[in-house]
């Protein structure tokens, strides 16, 4: 059980890293942008301003938080 | 997306990778010998390897529309990671990577480790020529494998990966030195610009999205999102300058 949890928590720092906010955020986007095309909206927009606002705000906390 | 594009990306992802793994494997081969070092490396390699062979042919099997969108995202969080910190180097707020500095701390922890040799194999270079390798390696399996899946071309990206890593050993052989003078930092940079721009690209696809113009919209998503990164180095510089006190944030070392 140890190992695999071991195994799991190097996959997630190795995927996800320091912010999970930008992996849940994008995880959103993409769900976003489906249901958006599903109901006739091609959202192609979506996805490129959600990563921007993303990074910007993950950026934004590190840098002001720690030092 | 051109065949060119997918090894230009393969091909920059590995020479960065690559340029790390030499430092590790020089520090440890230099210090303590280069027989375990080369079993170490020899043993990656074959992990690695062995990821792609398995993982490859049953991500191409998955149907594309659902392959893009869980790779494609896999791949712009992933990429995302490399962007990030890239801009915090880029800004001041995290170090810059010296492969010099990390080959003397390297070479300096070699030294004084203990010896530990069974079986005619001197542990100690063995276990770190093999976790660096792979843990490297590791990195540009996954972006072979994404990159390659969504292609539909996974030779072709395993080939921009083998030969920057043909390149690197070549040129470390010939200067048996970490390779300093590799604009690292710079490369990170572009890395993780071509990580972010495909994963929106395949994920928005995979999600239904149609992009204007087709495959056209990558180079115009590749320069929003450098014209972004640019900006937001100059913010965070300026953030920095605000602050006026050095800075290295704490960020995880995993991946990139």
């Amino acid at each position: 059980m140890r190992y695999l949890i071991a195994f799991g928590l190097f996959w997630y720092d190795f995927v996800v890293g320091d912010d999970w906010s930008i992996a849940v955020g994008v995880v959103a986007a993409i769900a976003v942008a489906a249901l958006l095309v599903n109901a006739g909206m091609n959202a192609f927009w979506l996805v490129p301003l959600a990563v921007a606002g993303l990074l910007a705000a993950s950026l934004w906390r590190v840098s002001g938080s720690e030092g | 997306m051109s065949g060119a594009f997918l090894f230009v990306a393969s091909f920059l992802a590995s020479a960065v990778e690559g340029v790390e793994a030499l430092t590790i494997v020089l520090a440890v081969g230099v210090t303590r010998g280069w027989r375990s070092t080369m079993f170490g490396v020899a043993a990656a390699g074959a992990v690695l390897a062995g990821v792609v062979a398995a993982l490859g042919p049953a991500l191409t099997a998955i149907p594309i529309r659902g392959l893009r969108v869980v790779v494609g995202g896999l791949l712009l969080v992933f990429g995302l990671q490399w962007l990030r910190k890239a801009i915090l180097r880029a800004s001041g707020f995290k170090a810059l990577h010296d492969e010099a500095a990390i080959y003397r701390r390297q070479a300096a922890e070699a030294d004084s480790a203990g010896a530990d040799e069974r079986a005619g194999i001197d542990w100690y270079s063995f276990t770190v020529a093999f976790k660096g390798v792979l843990l490297e390696g590791l990195e540009v399996a996954f972006i072979v494998v994404t990159f390659g899946s969504n292609q539909r071309s996974i030779p072709l990206a395993a080939a921009g990966a083998v030969t920057a890593v043909v390149l690197v050993i070549v040129v470390g052989v010939r200067v048996r030195a970490p390779l300093s003078r590799v604009p690292e930092n710079t490369l990170k940079f572009v890395v993780g610009l071509l990580l972010t721009t495909f994963g929106t690209f395949w994920a928005a696809e995979g999600a239904g999205v149609s992009w204007p113009g087709s495959d056209a919209a990558l180079p115009v998503l590749l320069a929003l999102y450098a014209g972004m990164a640019l900006v937001l180095v100059r913010l965070l510089r300026a953030r920095r300058l605000g602050l006026s006190r050095p800075r290295d944030v704490a960020v995880s070392e995993t991946s990139e």
